[in-house]
C-alpha cells in the first residue's frame, strides 16, 4: 500500500493538482513514525513510510493545513474520514484545499501491546499480514497475530467506509460493520452511582493533564480553549485540586458531544492510559436513545442532535427519570 | 567499593525490613502501569523495565504547597507551611531516572538554593536497580550513562538468582547498614560483567550508537536559527506529554488556590510547550508552536549544557520516544539539527 | 529551616501617587517601618496580592532613598488592575532583590550618561538617574530623553520638570507622539528625536521603553556611531520565581530575572530574539 501511496502522491504533485502531501516520516524503528508534511518526489522516496503504526488521526491536522495557500494531498483512512466530514460541517476545514484519497484500514496496531507481551528490545517487526514477525536483541523471534495487539478502538470498528473522498486507493468503498463499541459503556451504567463515580475517580485520578486528549482530538479545533485562559482559574496544568482533572474531562467531554465521531485518539494517546472514550461513548449511547441514532461525520449535511429542535424531542426531566431510576 | 549480595528470593524480606523503618517507594504495576508506589508487605516489583512517569515527582512533585497567605481587610499574613520531610528511600530506579536527580540538583539546589527541593533531597536515599534488558528507545549512554553499573546513594543489580548491592553515598551505606544481616560481603567480579553485557546489548540497539557531542560543534545561534525547526515542529501537536514524562524536565508555574479562607500559593510542574507559558499582559514571546517546540529542545540540548559545564538535559530514558502521540522526539531533533551543523 | 526565596515578606503601601491615567506610584515600608531590603538601580521585585497573583516590578525608587521603596506601575493585567484600585495602608507581599542591576559602580563611573525612555520605560531608569543625582560626582553629564503618547502619560511629569531639569549638568529632552493642546515641547517618536538631537557618541546610553521603541532606539544610535558594547537596556519578559528556575523568562541561555534584566546591546545581538 504504501508504495501505491507514494505513487499516488507523485504523481499529484507533478500534475499540479496538489503542492504537498501530508504523511508519515520514517523514524529509527517500526513504530516510531510522525506525521509530516512532504513537498517534493524525492522527500517522497527518501522518507514516506506508512504502516500498522500509523494510527494518528490526520484530520486534525488539515484543520491549520487546509487553511494554508495551495491544495494538500491527505490519505484518510475510515476514522479520519468522519472526522473530516464533520470538520466540514463545522466549516473547520477548507474543502477545497484538501484533496483526499481515502485507504482502508483493517485495524492499527498498538506498540505498547507488543511491548506488554514480554517483547523488549524490539529490532524488527516484519507485517506478514494476519500477523507480524518481530526479532529483538534478546534474540527473540515471536510471530504475533495482529488481532491480539490491535488498538482497542479498532477492535470496536464502527464503519470501514469513507464517507467524504477525491478518490479511492482501493475500491470498493468500506461498508459500516456490526460492532460492540457501547458493552463497556452498557457495563459502566450497570454500576451503582456510587460505583460509577468510584470508577471515574480512580481512572481520572492517573490524569497528568498533559492535554493529548485535547490537542489531538479533532472535534476540539476551539482557537482558543477556555483550559489556556488564565484568568479562569482552571488553566491546562496541574491543580491544587485533584477534582479539576476529572471536571477538566468531562467538561470537555460536555463540548464535543455530537461532534465527536468516536474516533478514539483521546484513549490511544494518553499517556497514563486512561480510557477517556467511554465518555464521550457514554454521551453518544445516550444520544441514540434519546434522540435517534446519530453519528457524527457521517456525513456532511446532516443536522446533529445537539443543535437541532424538533417538536418530539425528549423533556429534560428524562434525565431525572433516567438517573433516578436506579 | 564494597559488594554484598543476597539470594533474590530473599529480596521481599530486605523490602520488608526496610519499609517497617521508613516509607519505601518501590516500581509496581497498578492497572496495568509501572508506576512508584508505597511499599506494604506482598508488593511486587514490576516486571516492566521502567515505570510509565520518571521519579522526578519524589522530589519535584507535580504540585506542592508552598505557602499560604491571607488577606483580612488591608492584613496579610504569611503562613510558612514547610514541614522537616520524614526519611524515605526509593528502590529500582533505573539508571536514567537515578542521573535525572543530579542534574535537577544543578538547577534546584543552586544558589538560592529550593527548600522545598532540598527538604526531600535530603530526606531521600535513592537505591538504583541496574537494567538487565533495555529497550529499543534506550538511549541513556549517549549521556555517559552505565545502565549496568547506575548511580544514586547504593545500587542494586540482578544477577541471575542473587541480588548485589553496593553503597555510594554515607545515605547509601546507612541504607546498606540497615540490611547488613541478610547480606553477605561478596566481590564485583559478577557484577564487570554484567555491565559488558549490557553494553553489548546497547551496541545492538537501535539507538544504541546515538550521540549528541556533534551538537557542541555549533553554537547557540546557528542552532536556534537552523530552518529545520520549521519541519521538525511542523505536526507537533503542542501537549505537555514530553515534558510530564520527562525525568528532566523542571519548569514550574506558581498559582493560587482561593480555599473560601485564604489562599494557597502552590507550584505544578509547566510545560514551555502550552500556549501560555509565556504570556503577558503585554504579548507573548513565544508565539508559534515553532518557537515553543525549540525552546524545549533548545533548553535540553544547549542552554542547559551552556549553563551547566556542557552537561545536557538529558538522560535518554526514552520515555518520550515511546509516549509521544505522534512520535516526535529529541533524538530526530538531534540528527537533524546535527547533520545541518556538520554541513556547514 | 532555611529561608525560602519564593516566600514573600510583607510591605505595606505607605503613599500612593497617580503620575498618568493609567501609572500610579506606590511607596512601600516594612511593617516596622525602613526598607523591606536593600536594592542596586536596575535590580526588581516580585509584589503580590493573594487571589490577584504575583508580578515582577522595577524599583523605581533609587537606593539612596532610605526609607522606602517605590513602584511606578502601569495598570494592564488582573494584578496591576488590582494594584491599582488598593489605598494607602494596603499590605502587600514582597520579595527579592532579582536581577543584576546597571553597573552603576563599574561601567557607569566617570562617564557621561544617556538616557533614553519610553512611556512607563521611564519606570526602571528612574531609579538608576536619581542615584546618579544623589552621587553627582561620580558621574560625567546626564542627558535624558522621554517620550510618551501623550503630555498626560509622562510618568513622573512633576519631578522631572521640578528637579531634573533645574539641575546643573542634566539636560532633559521630552517628546510627545502627537501634537497636544499645552504642549510647546518637541513632537515625534523617541527613536527620531534622538536622532535628531545627535549626542556625543562616547557616552554610555540606556534605553528602556516598549520593544519596539528599543529596536529602533538601538538602531539609531548605532547610526549615530555608538558601539553596541555603550549601550544598556532593560528586559522584561514573564516571570515566576525570579532565581533562573522556573524556566520562563529565558532569552537563549540566560534567564532575565538572574542573568538580567540589564543586557548590553552587544550582549544582546548575540542572544535570540526572542523578547
Amino acid at each position: 500500500m504504501q508504495d501505491r501511496m507514494i505513487a499516488r502522491a507523485k504523481a499529484l504533485l507533478a500534475d499540479g493538482t496538489v503542492d504537498r502531501v501530508m504523511g508519515w516520516q520514517k523514524g529509527e524503528f517500526a513504530y516510531d513514525i510522525t506525521p509530516a508534511v512532504f513537498r517534493s518526489p524525492e522527500a517522497l522516496d527518501r522518507d514516506f513510510v506508512f504502516n500498522d503504526f500509523a494510527a494518528a488521526n490526520v484530520s486534525k491536522y488539515l484543520v491549520k493545513e487546509s487553511r494554508k495557500g495551495g491544495k494538500i494531498l491527505a490519505f484518510l483512512k475510515p476514522c479520519d474520514s468522519y472526522s473530516f466530514a464533520q470538520l466540514m460541517k463545522e466549516h473547520r476545514v477548507v474543502r477545497e484545499n484538501v484533496y483526499i484519497i481515502g485507504i482502508p484500514s483493517w485495524g492499527k496496531t498498538d506498540f505498547e501491546k507488543i511491548k506488554d507481551r514480554g517483547l523488549s528490545g524490539i529490532k524488527e517487526i516484519k507485517d506478514n499480514g494476519a500477523d507480524y514477525f518481530v526479532a529483538t536483541v534478546y534474540g527473540d523471534e515471536v510471530t504475533v497475530p495482529k488481532f491480539e495487539v490491535m488498538l482497542d478502538r479498532c477492535k470496536d470498528c464502527k464503519s470501514k467506509k469513507i464517507v467524504v473522498y477525491d478518490e479511492l486507493l482501493e475500491e470498493p468503498n468500506g461498508e459500516e460493520v456490526e460492532n460492540h463499541r457501547f458493552d463497556e459503556v452498557a457495563k459502566l451504567e450497570a454500576m451503582t452511582p456510587d460505583e460509577r463515580f468510584a470508577f471515574w475517580r480512580k481512572e481520572l485520578s492517573r490524569c497528568i493533564r498533559c492535554n493529548a486528549c485535547r490537542n489531538v482530538c479533532p472535534a476540539c479545533t476551539c482557537e482558543k480553549c477556555v483550559f489556556d485562559n488564565r484568568d479562569s482559574g482552571v488553566e491546562n496544568k496541574a491543580a491544587a485540586d485533584s477534582f479539576e482533572e476529572n471536571l477538566f474531562h468531562i467538561i470537555r467531554a460536555f463540548h464535543v458531544a455530537g461532534r465527536c465521531t468516536d474516533c478514539g485518539e483521546c484513549s490511544r494517546v494518553c499517556p497514563q492510559h486512561i480510557p477517556l472514550h467511554l465518555l464521550n461513548r457514554k454521551f453518544i449511547k445516550d444520544m441514540n436513545e434519546l434522540y435517534g441514532d446519530y453519528q457524527a461525520g457521517a456525513d456532511p449535511d446532516t443536522r446533529p442532535p445537539m443543535t437541532d429542535f424538533r417538536f418530539d424531542d425528549c423533556e429534560p426531566s428524562v434525565v431525572y427519570e433516567r438517573g433516578g431510576a436506579k | 567499593m564494597t559488594y554484598y549480595k543476597l539470594p533474590y528470593e530473599k529480596l521481599y524480606d530486605l523490602l520488608d525490613r526496610v519499609a517497617a523503618g521508613q516509607k519505601l517507594y518501590v516500581p509496581t504495576d497498578r492497572d496495568g502501569e509501572a508506576v512508584f508506589a508505597a511499599y506494604a508487605p506482598g508488593t511486587q516489583l514490576t516486571k516492566k523495565l521502567n515505570t510509565n512517569r520518571s521519579a522526578k515527582d519524589f522530589f519535584f512533585p507535580q504540585t506542592e504547597n508552598l505557602y499560604d497567605i491571607k488577606m483580612k481587610g488591608k492584613q496579610l499574613t504569611v503562613e510558612d507551611t514547610r514541614e522537616e520531610c520524614e526519611d524515605f528511600t526509593v528502590f529500582g530506579v533505573r539508571g536514567c531516572d537515578a542521573r535525572a536527580f543530579t542534574i535537577l540538583d544543578k538547577v534546584f539546589l543552586s544558589d538560592p538554593v529550593d527548600t522545598y527541593y532540598k527538604n526531600r533531597r535530603e530526606h531521600g536515599t535513592v537505591v538504583s536497580l541496574a537494567c538487565n534488558r533495555p529497550e529499543e528507545t534506550c538511549f541513556c549512554r549517549a549521556f555517559g550513562i552505565d545502565a549496568g553499573d547506575p548511580e544514586g546513594d547504593a545500587t542494586a543489580w540482578r544477577i541471575g538468582d542473587e541480588l548485589y548491592l553496593a553503597a555510594r553515598t554515607e545515605k547509601g551505606e546507612a541504607f546498606i547498614a540497615s540490611v547488613r544481616d541478610l547480606l553477605e560481603q561478596t566481590d564485583g567480579a559478577m557484577i564487570e560483567s554484567l555491565k559488558k553485557a549490557v553494553a553489548y546489548i546497547m551496541d545492538r540497539l537501535p539507538l544504541g550508537q546515538t550521540s549528541f557531542e556533534g551538537m557542541k560543534q555549533t553554537d547557540l545561534m546557528t542552532h536556534f536559527k537552523n530552518e529545520k525547526w520549521a519541519a521538525l515542529s511542523e505536526s507537533c501537536l503542542g501537549c505537555g506529554t514530553c515534558t510530564f514524562v520527562c525525568p528532566t524536565c523542571q519548569c514550574y508555574d506558581i498559582r493560587e488556590f482561593d480555599t473560601g479562607k485564604g489562599v494557597k500559593k502552590f507550584r505544578c510542574w509547566d510545560s514551555c510547550m502550552y500556549s501560555d507559558f509565556t504570556l503577558m499582559a503585554h504579548g507573548n514571546s513565544r508565539n508559534s508552536q515553532l518557537e515553543r517546540f525549540r525552546q524545549r529542545f533548545m533548553h535540553k540540548l544547549v542552554y542547559f549544557p551552556d549553563n551547566n559545564g556542557g552537561e545536557f538535559g538529558c538522560v535518554g530514558c526514552g520515555r518520550c520516544l515511546a509516549k509521544c502521540p505522534i512520535q516526535t522526539n529529541i533524538v530526530k531533533v538531534e540528527k537533524a539539527l546535527e547533520v545541518n551543523g556538520n554541513a556547514e | 529551616m532555611l529561608n525560602e526565596t519564593l516566600i514573600p515578606e510583607i510591605g505595606v503601601v505607605t503613599d500612593i501617587r497617580r503620575d498618568t491615567p493609567d501609572v500610579k506610584t506606590f511607596r512601600v515600608e516594612a511593617p516596622e517601618g525602613g526598607k523591606v531590603f536593600e536594592h542596586i538601580p536596575g535590580q526588581c521585585a516580585m509584589l503580590s496580592i493573594p487571589g490577584a497573583g504575583e508580578g515582577m516590578f522595577s524599583i523605581t525608587s533609587s537606593p539612596t532613598q532610605k526609607d522606602y521603596m517605590e513602584f511606578s506601575i502601569k495598570k494592564c493585567g488582573c494584578l496591576t488592575s488590582w494594584l491599582h484600585q488598593m489605598e494607602v495602608g494596603q499590605q502587600i507581599g514582597i520579595r527579592g532583590p532579582y536581577g543584576n542591576g546597571f553597573p552603576v559602580d563599574t561601567d557607569f563611573a566617570g562617564k557621561d550618561l544617556l538616557f533614553i525612555a519610553g512611556g512607563i520605560g521611564l519606570a526602571p531608569l528612574h531609579s538608576v538617574i536619581n542615584y546618579c543625582r544623589d552621587n553627582r560626582e561620580n558621574y560625567g553629564k546626564i542627558d535624558i530623553v522621554y517620550g510618551s503618547r501623550s503630555m498626560d502619560d509622562l510618568v513622573d511629569y512633576k519631578e522631572i520638570i521640578d528637579e531634573w531639569c533645574k539641575e546643573d549638568g542634566i539636560n532633559v529632552y521630552l517628546t510627545i507622539d502627537r501634537e497636544q493642546e499645552g504642549w510647546d515641547g518637541h513632537v515625534g517618536f523617541v527613536p527620531n528625536y534622538v536622532k535628531e538631537l545627535g549626542f556625543d557618541t562616547n557616552k554610555t546610553a540606556v534605553i528602556c521603553g516598549p520593544p519596539i521603541m528599543i529596536k529602533f532606539t538601538l538602531a539609531g544610535l548605532v547610526e549615530l556611531g555608538f558601539e553596541k558594547s555603550n549601550v544598556y537596556t532593560t528586559m522584561e519578559l514573564r516571570m515566576k520565581c525570579g532565581v533562573g528556575k522556573c524556566g520562563r523568562c529565558n532569552i537563549g541561555d540566560k534567564y532575565v530575572c538572574k542573568d538580567g534584566p540589564v543586557f548590553r546591546c552587544d550582549q544582546l545581538t548575540e542572544m535570540p530574539d526572542e523578547y
